[in-house]
């Protein structure tokens, strides 16, 4: 794999001819990296990257730190604040806000407006703020019903595409002695997607960011009352399995696995995970969270990955190179592709693998998304409102009755956080 | 030694080393001490008055908002909730002592392989608490659960963790397991040193069991008990670790504690607020003063008494 990625980033200079200065002359010097691509896979996609591209560049030497993917969501701070590398991961959207409000990030609106990332221009906006581009996409998946396709087929169920239709598919599933949907919420964000989801069917997307940017209340808006009902109406029919916050996301999947919970809300990084606890792909399939309100069109969650230069980068030309590298079309259908991260490609132009999950999710992004295309819950909204938020999330899954207590709560919080 | 007795003679650093040789031994450690350990004190304190998201520096990012800080800590629930926990955790935690006095008297006999039985009992200490935490949310998982098997036998179960009401007492008791087997210890050397004569005499004068311990042993294991209050106090305000690894502070928020409370608004995945984080760990350093004090006060009468 580390070959043809070489092979392919040399046809790439030869035969596009890509301009800008970046490739224009050859670096030297040091491009110090710190990813946090720490999975298996990713970590050797995010390894590859580094060699090939220190292969390219004879007098650049590339010095690559992976930090635990978990570790690194705290240790950012410091690293971007003392000594920092050239270039680092993170995520788009909101989270990237404290990093950009405190100068940590590099604006490389410059860069962006230069064309140094063709066929990006449907994500621009997830890197854009105050008007400024702050990073690029590597990938991005989207999010959806993960279902035990056998489980259905026993029951004879449909993938259902109302509301309606779900709790109708769930009375079935729950019948049968199973529950519905499998979560694990010890760590919070799990319920967030399930807010996302229930949010922007019920209100639409635009509601949904009008809410993340606070300018709804969570305890005058109708729209959000009625969210909370229609995740009630699944809460009291026993739909989600029983302690979810005791588990993290990992380890409610065996209730999954073993046939005691039918469908899981997931990204698509569940999948690897399906296959292999021993799902067959005759066993796993994926729909789009169904529609709740018809005169909304369909808003989707499709998180992307990113890098950033640190605004204390030494080595910044190569680091500019490095962006435009992985950006590109052919590189980004390498590392996207089956033998890498497995996801989607943010470059236009890249191909998008042929596999049964990735290829459902692209035509859902580009042909059923017409709402929107939102973060996640954690990215949309701003780092401390998320924190609140998502334990509020939880705690109406567990003690739905407690509603008033927890919106009054939220709405507390909204008027601090974003006054 | 009458040489160099004529004080005009010596020099400046002669004539005063009774008093300098000492302070230049002490000054790497106050020198540490007061960077390391005083500094960051006042630096709290100086922290908690601003707004700042931790990132770029604070005279030019963060904002001078005075007591506002701790008034918004007045009325912080979570704040109250994790007040409640540390209280229970410094109550509670205090069985360690009762335990680990019991489980020493019980071992503190000869016969075969009493060893063994001692390394069996001192073993939980010796786990990191990190596996401590693992292994008893594994013991208390609804279901599987070994605890949930056993309660199963009798037709009922009980999600420890789940439960707002009981999580804190569940990892509290975690936390007993690792702690008792450290009072354990303290006592077991502690009764190597009771005076056998002293027991003696009081069996003569017809002093048995308990009358015997509360008396007689109790009072030697004096130095035994204070260790083992203190390190007890301490374990209790630092439970970070446990908290951390068996609920992460949840569900909902109701089993953190000061200190995770502060790394959670300060430092971590969600936390950019240096001056609140700073504010809470004030507030946990003054109810710590309160332990550090009595501590002090206690080892300065003990000496006083000793030179008498």
């Amino acid at each position: 794999m580390l070959k043809k990625l070489a092979s392919a980033a040399v046809a790439l200079t030869m035969t596009t001819g890509l301009s800008g200065p970046a490739f224009a002359q050859d670096l030297d010097g040091t491009l110090r990296i710190i990813s946090d691509m720490s999975n298996p896979a990713p970590r050797e996609v995010m390894e590859g990257l580094a060699a090939d591209f220190d292969a390219m560049h004879p007098n650049l030497t590339v010095e690559l730190d992976i930090v635990d993917r978990e570790a690194w969501k705290s240790q950012i701070r410091n690293a971007l604040s003392a000594n920092p590398p050239d270039v680092v991961n993170w995520y788009a959207a909101n989270r990237m806000a404290p990093y950009v409000d405190s100068g940590l990030f590099m604006d490389i609106t410059d860069w962006w407006d230069a064309g140094d990332y063709e066929g990006l221009e449907s994500v621009k906006g997830a890197l854009t703020m105050d008007g400024k581009q702050w990073g690029i996409p590597y990938t991005y998946y989207q999010w959806g019903v993960y279902y035990r396709e056998d489980i259905f087929n026993e029951l004879g169920l449909e993938e259902p595409e109302t509301f309606e239709q779900e709790i109708a598919n769930c009375q079935a599933i729950l019948d049968s002695g199973r529950k519905c949907y499998t979560i694990g919420t010890k760590f919070l964000w799990t319920a967030g997607g399930w807010f996302d989801y229930l949010n922007m069917r019920t209100n639409g997307f635009d509601h949904h960011m009008a809410l993340a940017r606070g300018e709804l209340s969570w305890t005058e808006d109708e729209g959000v009352r009625q969210t909370f009902e229609n995740w009630r109406t699944l809460i009291d029919m026993g739909a989600f399995v029983d302690d979810h916050q005791t588990y993290s996301w990992q380890e409610a999947l065996p209730f999954m696995v073993n046939g005691e919970a039918a469908a899981y809300l997931m990204g698509n990084f569940v999948v690897p995970q399906l296959r292999d606890a021993g799902l067959g792909d005759d066993q796993i399939d994926f729909y789009q969270f169904p529609a709740i309100n018809p005169d909304v069109a369909m808003g989707e969650d499709a998180p992307t990955d990113t890098f950033h230069v640190a605004s204390g980068a030494q080595n910044v030309e190569a680091a500019r190179a490095f962006l435009q590298y992985v950006t590109s079309a052919e590189v980004q259908t390498e590392i996207n592709g089956p033998d890498g991260l497995g996801q989607l490609p943010v470059n236009a132009n890249a191909s998008v693998a042929d596999d049964e999950f990735i290829q459902q999710g692209f035509t859902m992004l580009s042909e059923n998304a017409t709402g929107g295309i939102a973060q996640f819950f954690d990215r949309d909204f701003p780092a401390e409102m998320a924190s609140i938020g998502m334990e509020g999330l939880q705690e109406f899954m567990v003690f739905p009755d407690n509603l008033d207590d927890i919106l009054a709560r939220l709405e507390n919080a909204r008027q601090r956080i974003y006054d | 030694m009458t040489i160099a007795t004529d004080p005009e003679t010596q020099g400046w650093f002669q004539r005063n080393r009774m008093i300098i040789t000492p302070l230049l031994f002490l000054l790497p450690g106050v020198a540490f001490f007061a960077v390391y350990v005083i500094s960051p004190i006042f630096q709290s304190f100086y922290i908690s008055t601003f707004e700042w998201n931790g990132l770029g520096s604070l005279s030019e990012q963060g904002e001078f908002v005075g007591m506002q800080n701790y008034s918004e800590l007045m009325a912080d629930r979570n704040f109250e909730v994790s007040l409640w926990n540390n209280v229970k955790w410094l109550a509670l935690y205090l069985l360690a002592i009762p335990g680990g006095l019991f489980i020493a008297l019980f071992l503190n006999q000869t016969i075969r392989g009493i060893r063994v039985y001692k390394s069996l009992f001192f073993f939980p200490f010796v786990i990191s608490q990190v596996v401590v935490g693992l292994v008893f949310s594994w013991f208390y998982l609804p279901n599987v659960g070994l605890l949930n098997v056993v309660l199963g036998w009798f037709g009922t179960e009980v999600n420890i963790l789940g439960n707002p009401d009981l999580a804190t007492y569940g990892i509290i008791a975690a936390g007993l397991w690792p702690q008792t087997a450290y009072c354990m210890i303290l006592y077991l050397t502690g009764l190597n040193a009771v005076d056998p004569e002293q027991i003696e005499a009081a069996r003569l004068d017809g002093a048995r069991g308990r009358h015997m311990l509360w008396h007689v042993i109790l009072p030697q294991l004096r130095p035994a008990t204070f260790i083992a209050f203190v390190v007890t106090i301490i374990g209790a305000l630092r439970s970070f670790d446990l908290i951390s690894v068996m609920t992460n502070g949840g569900p909902f928020g109701s089993t953190r504690v000061l200190s995770f409370y502060m790394f959670e608004k300060a430092l971590s995945e969600y936390g950019f607020r240096m001056g609140y984080g700073s504010a809470i760990a004030v507030i946990l350093f003054l109810i710590m003063l309160i332990f550090i004090g009595y501590f002090l006060w206690s080892m300065w009468r003990d000496e006083r008494d000793a030179r008498r």
